[in-house]
């Protein structure tokens, strides 16, 4: 029960310093007309996504790119063949049926796309057997139209793709996460039915620009969590009957340690009411049932224009890391939720039936019903507007907002995939030279191979003959082992590398 | 020398110049006057105006936040490099040299043994004075990826790191007195601090600095690179570089089951963090704090660093105090369930990631598999076969082998 007394704890302390003196006291409902419109909202996110779109562009409008390239996988057949045999920029097909295996790509531009066919999916089965049912690390992935369920671990995961569409897919009843792309940036979730996950069934963790719209997501103990990320929008999601409804997190201990700019917009946050199901030691296992939106050591977090109704604890909570009694800190990461910004919200019979936990803290204040927003740590940066409409605790240092609107923001997707890495010097050729063909052979001294200035004598301008011998080599030395296949550079790679070698000099800089 | 465009030269004239190249490349028998070092950076490195840049197919890649974590095809995080290929080699000398422990028993090498991963084989490393310490000698592949060093993190950069081994008692037990008296008093040192640093060392009798010392050996530990494995290959997209039990074994191994690679994460296969996951001591060791007492931070009790698995096939055995024998007994260990070895009255917050996945006696061996796919020694430096002091090198020579007890008495590291 460690985790209850940390919750009384943090809420009882909170009474302590804010309540006493000041019981009873409600916010003065004010009447007025504003004279001149109010600022418009201004975020780094905001700045980055304005800079890479001219106006006019569509939003969201980011697309895996394709090659014409077309494979079909029916029934029957294996989805992981079809990505071992496809390229960069094939759309893979997947015709409705059964599929029980684990998909993983691992390279660049792959649209895997099931086919519908009057109402019937593809569907992939893990049968409680199989671990993860969609690995992605390549970059402009899309994973859409798939039915996806009784996997053990995670529905769809990406671990650094950017540049990704997980869109129009059911997940149901499969293990830790729904959908959890994590470390990568610019990406889109849309459209997806998920239900009946122990953690998150929308899990954007320690990613950038991420836009979560449109998708229904219940039973869970999460419905969306955004978790030490950057510039994420949380728009148009119907969030019900999990334990919390949508979560914006700092999870100490993560090598990325911030998150921020998260604008939690025009959700139906309806009903989070479910027992808390999730595995011992999980953050999530913290989370008290009955909680709407909940906002742990995030910062710059807007929350506007949803509909926040019957969520038994609390409609909107700032905390920070004393809902997390069972992890060990992490003195490098800033637990405090910075800058609240609360806009007008629809808020309605939140807090009627507070979990155990809840109850006994609204005990202390003398309060049976749980308030529609707290901040349990009195932050003094936050803004709010119309703080009359609602019952709430902790926000007494609250200011009036400077904006009304987030509304400027139309997506904080970017419209173009995010390039590879721009480096100055950047030479496939010599980063190959030097990072893997250096481990045989310098440039005047023999190592395991010949030297570079050897080399150089013999092929003088044809960087070809070298690339293709490295592909291919036979012995031809006596005095020197034979050398290992360099096919696993790509033709590209290992041509470029060739030239670098036929132009490097001894001490050579540039 | 001028530098003629091979396409230009007729036939004969590169015959005789290819000769010509074919001598210069004889390596250099070294000479009466002395040792003379490298002007050449080492593998994985290019040099730019006199500095040692490294150079990885890995820097074509992003990295969100520039973290250096992430998936496959994910760049690198932040690193030290630049050191002159002088310096860098004298690094090297300094390494194996015995003449930088008190008694001359010991050098870097004997615990950081460049045929053992440049590790030492051992749970707990023995230095000079026979006792196995408190932990056990991490590998130095890609030490310079490191933000923080020992196992609980308690240093921040390589130079710091090394006073502990170099003057604890129990490890190369000097002092730096001892040291600089040791060096000063050797010519041969006293050139090739001239030739790593020839502004600061003009003057004829200008004594050797223990800065520069510390500088030579962290350039030398920065040059041990391995990102050439054949998992390397297979991220930079040779599907075929792995076997189909190895590709299940990275799938296995990045699962949300398993989530091993949550704290091992690629290019470098560690988030650098510290989590506290329980893992036990050997039988009649006392339980190990580790992060909590230099962080001052109680709920790290039990934490220590993640350690890379970069070329962690060769360094057995596993874990601070080298519990298990074996990489599978060591992945076992996760699948044991939640706080399973914790000492009895001890309170741990045991990390998230640590439960009880369930993974089967296959999946283990197919972990195993991947991560003997994660060994490259490629860059593997020479050994000196002759040592500035005139000393022998002492780490292959087994004077320190032999019986050990790993459950011995407790002594600091």
């Amino acid at each position: 029960m460690n985790k209850m007394a940390t919750i009384i704890g943090a809420v009882v302390l909170l009474a302590g310093g804010y309540y006493l003196g000041k019981s009873g006291q409600k916010p003065a409902t004010v009447i007025k007309v504003d004279s001149e419109p109010k600022a418009a909202f201004t975020s780094s996110g905001a700045e980055e996504v304005a800079a890479a779109a001219p106006a006019g562009v569509v939003v969201r409008s980011l697309v895996t790119p394709t090659s014409g390239e077309l494979i079909i996988v029916k029934d029957g057949e294996s989805i992981q063949d079809a990505v071992a045999a496809a390229s960069p920029g094939a759309v893979i097909k997947v015709m409705p049926g059964t599929y029980k295996e684990t998909v993983y790509i691992d390279k660049d531009n792959i649209t895997l796309s099931g086919v519908i066919e009057q109402g019937r999916y593809p569907v992939l089965e893990g049968e409680g057997l199989r671990n993860d049912a969609i690995l992605y690390s390549g970059n402009g992935v899309t994973v859409e139209n798939f039915y996806i369920t009784h996997y053990k671990g995670n529905g769809v995961m990406g671990q650094a793709g950017n540049n990704f569409i997980i869109r129009n897919n059911f997940i149901v009843d499969t293990g830790i996460y729904g959908i959890f792309p994590q470390l990568g940036k610019n990406g889109i979730v849309s459209h997806n039915i998920v239900s009946g996950i122990e953690d998150a069934a929308i899990y954007v963790g320690m990613s950038d620009n991420v836009d979560v719209v449109y998708n229904h997501v219940f039973d869970s103990v999460a419905g969306i969590e955004i978790e030490n990320s950057r510039h994420s929008l949380v728009e148009a999601n119907f969030v019900y009957n999990n334990t919390g409804g949508i979560l914006a997190f700092i999870t100490p201990g993560l090598p990325i340690k911030t998150c921020g700019d998260v604008l939690i917009r025009n959700n139906f946050i309806v009903n989070n009411n479910h027992e808390n199901f999730a595995i011992e030691g999980s953050l999530v296992s913290n989370i008290p049932p009955g909680t709407g939106v909940l906002v742990m050591a995030c910062d710059d977090v807007v929350v506007e224009g949803n509909i926040i109704t019957g969520n038994n604890s609390m409609g909107i909570t700032f905390t920070d890391f004393s809902l997390a009694g069972n992890a060990a800190n992490d003195p490098e990461s800033e637990p405090n939720p910075n800058r609240p910004r609360v806009l007008n919200n629809i808020m309605r019979d939140n807090g009627n039936d507070p979990a155990p936990v809840v109850r006994a803290a609204l005990a202390a204040l003398l309060e049976t019903t749980g308030p529609d927003i707290i901040d349990t740590v009195g932050m003094d940066d936050g803004c709010i507007l119309n703080p009359e409409r609602y019952r709430t605790i902790g926000l007494d240092k609250y200011t009036e907002c400077e904006f009304s609107t987030t509304a400027n923001i139309a997506s904080y997707t970017l419209p173009e995939p995010v390039p590879a890495r721009s480096m100055d010097d950047l030479d496939k050729g010599k980063l190959a030279y030097f990072g893997v063909c250096a481990g045989c052979h310098a440039y005047s001294t023999r190592m395991i191979g010949p030297p570079t200035q050897i080399i150089q004598a013999l092929y003088m301008d044809n960087p070809q003959g070298i690339a293709d011998y490295a592909a291919n080599p036979v012995k031809k030395r006596p005095d020197y082992p034979e050398m290992p296949p360099q096919s696993h550079l790509d033709e590209e790679t290992r041509l470029a590398a060739a030239e670098y070698m036929l132009k490097v000099q001894e001490g050579w800089a540039r | 020398m001028t530098r003629h465009k091979p396409g230009f030269l007729p036939i004969v004239a590169t015959v005789v110049w290819l000769a010509a190249v074919w001598l210069a490349a004889v390596p250099h028998v070294a000479q009466a006057s002395g040792i003379k070092l490298s002007q050449v950076c080492p593998a994985g490195f290019e040099l730019v105006q006199g500095q040692c840049k490294l150079r990885s197919l890995y820097q074509m890649y992003p990295s969100l936040e520039d973290a250096g974590v992430g998936g496959l095809k994910t760049g690198l995080p932040a690193y030290r490099d630049g050191f002159s290929p002088q310096q860098i080699d004298l690094g090297r000398y300094l390494f194996f040299d015995p003449v930088l422990s008190g008694d001359g028993s010991v050098s870097c090498a004997s615990c950081h043994q460049p045929d053992r991963g440049f590790a030492d084989g051992r749970g707990r490393s023995v230095g000079a004075s026979g006792h196995p310490v408190r932990r056990s000698a991490p590998s130095l592949w890609n030490v310079a990826f490191q933000q923080r060093l020992f196992w609980d993190a308690r240093a921040g950069s390589l130079e710091e790191q090394m006073l502990g081994p170099l003057y604890d008692e129990h490890e190369m037990a000097t002092s730096p007195e001892q040291l600089l008296a040791a060096l000063n008093g050797i010519p041969q040192y006293r050139e090739l601090f001239r030739q790593a640093w020839p502004a600061d060392y003009q003057s004829a009798d200008a004594n050797i600095r223990l800065d520069h010392v510390y500088q030579a050996i962290a350039a030398f530990q920065t040059s041990l690179i391995s990102l050439n494995s054949r998992y390397d290959h297979y991220a930079h997209g040779y599907a075929d570089a792995l076997t189909e039990p190895e590709k299940e074994g990275l799938n296995v191994f990045r699962s949300f089951v398993a989530r091993c690679a949550e704290c091992h994460t690629p290019p470098l296969f560690t988030n650098q963090q510290i989590a506290v996951i329980g893992t036990p001591e050997p039988e009649g060791m006392p339980f190990d704090p580790g992060a909590s007492e230099p962080l001052g931070e109680p709920t790290l009790r039990g934490g220590f660093k993640v350690p890379s698995l970069r070329n962690i096939e060769l360094t057995a055995p596993y874990m601070h105090s080298g519990r298990f024998a074996t990489l599978r007994e060591a992945a076992a260990f996760y699948t044991g369930g939640r706080g399973h070895a914790v000492p009895e009255g001890e309170d741990l917050k045991i990390h998230w990631h640590i439960w009880e996945p369930g993974l089967t006696d296959a999946e283990l061996d197919r972990l195993v598999d991947f991560l003997a796919t994660l060994t490259d020694e490629s860059f593997k430096p020479r050994e000196p076969t002759e040592l500035p002091s005139g000393m022998r090198p002492v780490h292959n020579g087994g004077a320190r082998e032999g019986a050990v007890p790993q459950d011995g008495a407790l002594t600091h590291e």
